[in-house]
């Protein structure tokens, strides 16, 4: 069957046919898809898990019981799940074992530009590297055999462009995989320091092994031409670049397993051209291993370890080496400045009266990751900071510690529901144990929001949106030792400075959950859109500061957008003047 | 057979992602090489979004970049500005006339910029702009921008509109696929 799929869901039917019987993965741009289409799939177990250590753990058990397995993850995600990672490349698997993990150059949704292929060097596991849909497929697929035959978990690196561009898939049967049986063997699974001592060598041995895989598999091939001016070793998408801008006119050595690397291969292209060029987004990691070889190659003085390339970068960097690298093409003519459009909280989005309410007492904010982050920007510049998943709970302890009262009583944590469950729970015992009157607000919107709507253990269905088990936030916070714990509906801007204040003036730690589900869920009705009365707005822009996308100024009067505008009432709340209203208004 | 780009330009939540996926499955069903870019994430809550389809005999970069596109779909009018410098000479931009304040203009930072299609004109860009909510709105619902975009661009690859029809058929759900008829329809003919 010929289809156009994103590289994700290439991934997801290369894991689905080669025999894939469980997938455990956390949400993540660019990762998440993986796991969705994945969960289309009725005959394997899939699941949303509340963090990616807890999914690569239940791949790894799965493993164990003799199931190939799989979790999927952005790159950050990586971090959180490393220390299973580097302990499996000891143990290796029973079932096959992929760990697909997706890069953003450029952050495109995300707090750093990380490169996981320093993961795959650290645990010394190998790693795949695609550059499109079918090859993602292809990868995907073989990832399991790979990973039995030289006992590893095995990393399939994606990245955004690779994860979200489509082109056609042939795709295949799914392969029956039978379980293999369950023995228990000591010495390889269980990693005290007696049985991992021995351990250790065989993962030295099987880097060699996988070396031979480099030098002669599949996965890295070389495009030779009758030119040899120069040569290009590429991977990943920058082989797509090199190849729009040369097409056949360069030789090309394309590496899809970037550990380990090869190097008979990659001296033998060297010594077959008179200049080697590297590219590759991010990192240099090819680059210096081609340096290790003692070979003269040029990369990073080229192009930039920072954010992602194009055909127009392979291009200007050619043309300004002096390299022929055909015509620069030409725009029809100057262009009229615009201004910006970044990304905000949309129309109705339950956060903006919590952070209104925080704006408005001049409140210090310790952040974290997910939709709300949004609430950085202008005009309601709220936060003070985001590190990572659960920093702000963490984080707002070891401010308070530092500064004591000073701070405590002006200062919150936000975090949203996921988040929560993802790293926000150890924070929040961090809090009570150790004692500092820090403030917590769970943005509680009753959905995964920014990663495009997932189930979560506090939404009480699970990824099939089939009714699951619900964790009870306000019974949670109270057990991990949080005994001022009450809810608030942010559309509600009274009752949520009530409720901010008096649990900023308590004298102990507190919890305030400020719960209404996102607006973008299907079961969240629109009202009514609200309407300005023209005669009794002042133009005082009072509204304004919601930085609500519904809300306009034009003309020295507040305006509403009816197409955007979902009637959540915040911004009437707010007119001095009774100007906002419904219908009757 | 050259490769030819399109560039589907708007504002994150518009529907450029459907759109994409329309052109891409009508395209593939052609038997073309086909590359499709998408955006997903942050960046489409309410942010400037930016789709690629390139199709043609063998297509590598899935990116479009400067000079390079012969068609740009935008979905909203400053939209069209932000894009255009990746237009190719002799290429066209198909530009909806709606406007839809990004936050600097929200705020009071900056100013919505006028005659901003004029000025592309000037500068001798090829701009067929059309006014694509009043169509979408007659169709069923203002969120059926994207398709009668879509219905007014079908006529410039010279395909039959048989099968883009199909391609609709494929891509959008039953239950709105009579909206989306009539949306496409109502594009078709504004040319």
């Amino acid at each position: 069957m010929k289809k156009l799929l994103i590289g994700n869901e290439a991934v997801a039917w290369g894991l689905y046919n080669g025999g894939l019987g469980l997938v455990s993965s956390y949400p993540g741009t660019p990762s998440t898809e993986i796991t969705e289409f994945l969960a289309t799939h009725d005959d394997i177990h899939a699941e949303w898990a509340p963090n990616e250590k807890v999914a690569m753990e239940a791949a790894f058990g799965a493993s164990l019981a003799g199931m190939r397995s799989a979790c999927a993850m952005k790159h950050v995600g990586l971090n959180v799940a490393a220390d299973p990672l580097f302990t499996l490349s000891y143990t290796g698997v029973t079932g096959g074992l992929v760990v697909c993990v997706a890069d953003d150059p450029a952050m495109h949704s995300s707090q750093n530009e990380q490169d996981s292929r320093h993961y795959a060097v650290a645990a010394k596991v190998p790693m795949l590297e695609p550059a499109d849909s079918a090859e993602a497929y292809a990868f995907a697929k073989s990832a399991f055999a790979l990973s039995e035959e030289y006992d590893t978990p095995v990393l399939l690196r994606m990245c955004t462009r690779i994860a979200h561009s489509q082109c056609v898939v042939d795709i295949g049967e799914r392969e029956a995989v039978p379980m293999k049986d369950y023995v228990k063997q000591p010495e390889k699974y269980i990693m005290m320091p007696g049985y991992a001592k021995k351990r250790h060598p065989l993962v030295e041995e099987r880097t060699e092994k996988l070396r031979a895989v480099a030098e002669n598999g599949p996965y890295n091939r070389v495009e030779m031409t009758d030119n040899r001016e120069f040569g290009i070793i590429t991977s990943g998408c920058s082989y797509l670049y090199v190849k729009e801008v040369f097409g056949d006119r360069v030789p090309v050595l394309k590496i899809g397993m970037p550990n380990p690397l090869p190097e008979k291969l990659i001296r033998d292209f060297a010594a077959s051209v008179k200049k080697l060029y590297v590219i590759e987004e991010l990192d240099p990691i090819l680059e210096n291993h081609v340096k290790s070889l003692g070979l003269e190659v040029t990369g990073k003085k080229l192009f930039s370890a920072i954010g992602e390339f194009s055909q127009k970068t392979i291009r200007d960097a050619f043309l300004a080496e002096g390299i022929d690298a055909g015509p620069v093409p030409e725009t029809c003519g100057a262009v009229p400045a615009v201004p910006g459009r970044p990304p905000m909280m949309c129309a109705g989005c339950p956060h903006r009266g919590m952070y209104y309410t925080l704006v408005k007492n001049k409140i210090t904010v310790l952040g974290d990751i997910g939709c709300y982050t949004l609430g950085a920007v202008p005009p309601l510049n709220a936060l003070d900071s985001t590190l990572c998943m659960g920093a702000s709970i963490s984080g707002i302890h070891g401010f308070n510690a530092a500064r004591g009262k000073e701070t405590e009583g002006k200062t919150v944590a936000v975090i949203g529901d996921s988040t929560f469950m993802h790293s926000g729970m150890t924070g929040l015992v961090n809090v009570a144990y150790n004692a500092t009157n820090s403030t917590v607000i769970i943005l509680d919107n009753s959905i995964t929001g920014m990663t495009g709507h997932q189930q979560n253990p506090t939404t009480g269905y699970n990824i099939k949106g089939d009714p699951a088990s619900k964790v009870d936030l306000e019974a949670l916070c109270k057990a991990l030792g949080i005994r001022r714990v009450r809810v608030v509906d942010p559309y509600d801007l009274k009752a949520c400075e009530e409720a901010v204040l008096e649990e900023l003036a308590a004298e102990e730690p507190s919890v305030i959950i400020s719960r209404r589900p996102c607006v973008l869920l299907k079961y969240v009705k629109a009202k009514a859109p609200l309407k300005v009365d023209p005669a009794k707005c002042r133009g005082c822009r009072k509204c304004m500061k919601l930085g609500c996308p519904a809300v306009s100024f034009r003309e020295g009067k507040a305006r509403i957008d009816a197409t955007l505008c979902v009637g959540c009432g915040v911004c009437e709340q707010l007119c001095a003047f009774s100007a906002i209203g419904g219908e009757e208004a | 057979m050259k490769t030819t780009s399109v560039m589907i330009v708007g504002v994150g939540g518009q529907g450029s992602l459907l759109a994409s996926r329309l052109l891409g499955t009508l395209l593939t069903d052609e038997g073309y090489d086909v590359k499709v870019s998408e955006v997903h994430g942050m960046s489409q809550r309410g942010g400037s979004v930016v789709t690629y389809v390139r199709y043609g005999e063998k297509v590598y970069s899935p990116i479009v970049t400067e000079g390079e596109c012969d068609y740009i779909i935008s979905f909203e009018k400053l939209e069209a500005a932000r894009y255009a410098s990746c237009l190719r000479k002799g290429g066209k931009i198909i530009v909806n006339t709606q406007e839809i304040d990004p936050m600097p203009v929200i705020i009071g930072a900056a100013a919505y910029p006028e005659g901003i299609l004029e000025e592309l004109k000037a500068a001798g860009y090829d701009v067929a702009d059309f006014d694509a909510l009043t169509p979408a709105v007659e169709a069923g619902s203002a969120k059926a921008v994207n398709i009668v975009l879509m219905g007014y661009f079908a006529g410039c690859l010279g395909l039959p509109r048989e099968k883009w029809e199909k391609a609709l058929e494929k891509v959008i759900k039953p239950k709105f696929l009579e909206m989306n008829r009539k949306a496409f329809a109502l594009g078709w003919e504004a040319v």
